[in-house]
């Protein structure tokens, strides 16, 4: 748990109203449409911070996230003669058109008397000559990679009017050892890949980490010759229990948006049931009672409705219900066997893993099951999670033979790219936005 | 490939895989079953990849009532076909023998885990393997082993024997294995 406390320091956010510099979204001159898939990325400027301390870490930082977007182009800007000392000080704007950067981030850190960073950043719109946003962040010294995320995020929100997803982080699972001997810890590292913790000592078998939305805390799944076990796992108090016994195999644990329920699947004798429990007073209800595999619950943003995985109809398709249970009605209805819907923090898609024709694909579908998209094809693709902008997505990608490792897709497809963690890993559980 | 080809393979390869166990069991010396050497470890940093200890090498075959009895003259898998969990042919025999012998040692405590193979995701892979530990746990039932002595699990796709990549390794990883956890001599 201690790595974890760390995170309790807050951040402070102060919105600087610069003089009326901070100009309405309805002025920029500049946008990107997050939902074209950026065919051609924003080229950006983003120099070293001036400043006391960790100036160029903070610009590195921001220029990494803002990359790996997909959406922009950071440029080298090392060799552009105004060095932008002043944060309060107009950049010379003809230095950085002729870099070709439509967009200029730039910042100052300053160390406060109590020994906590200030930073201070501005966004410009380089042709129009003028101030996008202004912000002032403050936090402790070795919080520093936060500040940078909010920054990214701010900015990213700024261009695109969609909502950022840099100040977050990702729970996995680590995996090491051959095919035959894999060991699997319960991990969790920045959405960056910096700072991997790892939760679990390998002894036993860990899948599938969820977050909840609304804490720090993440549900997954234990499995140990003696049975398997559903877990909540605090990570600001480093304390984790059960959700208690049952019969049969417990699996597939996700929480309601509401943070009060969990829904997992219960086996018995064989047969799978989807049961939501209240976490607070652990009482347990089975919702689906068909003798066929339920599995894999999501729930609706809102709550009410629950999407899940079921081989009812002879192979497994994705299934949609109210959150009680009733009113069940398939939604996927394409060639192949369709499993791991989870429902996007909008609302507007349900993200799911496909297997057709000998591969695996991460697709989206509207929720009524209408619009499907196919956004990569692998030999073995699987287990989205939503990036809690929805516009994003992780999973992981094993190739034949192979280990597992994570990737990103954009929900056009067009931006897939490897996740920034160098290690083998499964089963991505995206967190919320944090505090 | 057809199914029918598919079929034939796979009762070759279990052919095969008879005609291995056979030859360990009239040799002193233990010998692997599987072809697949299990891969090296992609990298230098990570831990040798586990190797299970060999079988003990017996003199005069394994002493009857044995867990290496069991695995050897009996078989402590069986193996189903893509996506199914019911009962092969093929499997019947093995299942028989499975209750016999458990009829004969009734101290014996089981646990049938279910396994799946990597061409399916991994909660889907956890409730198949479920329902194929149940369908070997009803079999053995059926064939008067109490159900007192019978619990079960599913490693869904976690717990490989075969390493590769194609339909041969895919339908050797696609069993149930008749574990024993107590009372063996």
């Amino acid at each position: 748990m201690g790595p974890f406390m760390r995170l309790k320091a807050l951040l402070i956010l102060a919105v600087a109203l610069l003089g009326g510099a901070l100009a309405a979204p309805a002025s920029a001159q500049i946008e990107v449409d997050v939902n074209q898939g950026a065919i051609k990325p924003m080229p950006v400027a983003i120099p070293d911070f001036s400043g006391a301390q960790r100036g160029a870490e903070i610009a590195q930082v921001i220029s990494g996230n803002l990359e790996r977007s997909g959406l922009f182009q950071p440029l080298n800007v090392a060799s552009v003669a105004d060095k932008l000392m002043d944060v309060n000080v107009q950049p010379r704007f003809p230095d950085w058109q002729a870099t070709g950067a439509q967009a200029l981030v730039n910042g100052q850190v300053t160390v406060e008397s109590d020994g906590r960073l200030r930073v201070d950043f501005r966004l410009w719109d380089v042709y129009a000559q003028q101030q996008l946003l202004g912000l002032q962040f403050t936090s402790t010294p070795e919080n520093w990679r936060r500040v940078a995320h909010k920054i990214s995020d701010a900015v990213y929100e700024r261009l695109t009017g969609e909502k950022g997803y840099f100040d977050t982080r990702v729970a996995f699972v680590a995996e090491s050892g051959g095919k035959l001997s894999r060991i699997k810890r319960l991990a969790i590292m920045d959405q960056d890949g910096a700072n991997p913790q790892y939760l679990t000592d390998g002894s036993y078998i860990v899948m599938t980490p969820r977050f909840s939305s609304t804490s720090q805390e993440i549900t997954y799944m234990a499995l140990r010759p003696t049975g398997s076990s559903i877990y909540l796992f605090n990570l600001q108090t480093g304390r984790q229990e059960t959700v208690g016994r049952f019969p049969g195999m417990v699996f597939a644990p996700r929480f309601s948006p509401d943070g009060g329920k969990v829904a997992f699947s219960v086996e018995k004798g064989g047969n799978s049931d989807i049961y939501v429990m209240d976490l607070r007073s652990r009482s347990s209800t089975r919702i689906t009672t068909d003798p066929s595999i339920d599995t894999s619950p999501s729930f609706s943003p809102d709550g009410s409705k629950i999407v899940f995985n079921s081989d009812r109809g002879g192979q497994a398709q994705i299934y949609m219900m109210n959150a009680d249970g009733s009113g069940v009605r398939r939604i996927s209805f394409g060639g192949g066997r369709y499993t791991t819907p989870v429902w996007s923090p909008r609302g507007d898609f349900v993200a799911f893993t496909k297997q057709t024709g000998g591969e695996f694909h991460i697709g989206v579908m509207r929720t009524d099951g209408s619009d499907e998209r196919l956004l990569t094809t692998s030999y073995l693709d699987e287990g989205p999670t939503w990036a809690p902008n929805g516009r994003v997505l992780m999973f992981f990608r094993e190739s034949p033979g192979g280990s597992s490792k994570l990737w990103t897709v954009d929900v056009t497809g067009r931006i897939l790219r490897p996740a920034p963690y160098p290690g083998a890993a499964s089963d991505p559980a995206w967190s919320p936005l944090l505090d | 490939m057809s199914f029918d080809t598919r079929r034939a393979v796979r009762l070759a390869l279990i052919g095969l895989a008879a005609a291995s166990l056979a030859a360990c069991a009239s040799r002193p010396k233990p010998m692997p079953t599987t072809p697949a050497a299990p891969p090296p470890p992609p990298a230098a940093a990570e831990p040798p990849p586990y190797t299970p200890p060999p079988p003990s090498p017996v003199a005069q075959g394994p002493l009857p009532g044995t867990v290496q009895d069991f695995v050897v003259n009996v078989g402590e898998r069986v193996y189903f076909d893509t996506d199914e969990y019911s009962i092969r042919a093929d499997a019947q025999p093995v299942l028989a023998g499975q209750a016999q012998w458990l009829n004969r040692y009734p101290a014996v405590k089981v646990r049938i885990e279910g396994n799946a193979d990597e061409r399916g995701t991994r909660e889907y892979n956890l409730a198949l393997g479920a329902r194929r530990a149940n369908a070997v746990r009803d079999f053995l039932v059926a064939q008067g082993v109490s159900n007192a002595r019978i619990e079960t699990l599913s490693y869904g796709k976690e717990k490989p024997i075969d390493g590769g990549s194609g339909e041969d390794a895919w339908a050797k990883n696609r069993n149930a294995r008749t574990a024993i956890t107590d009372g063996a001599r």
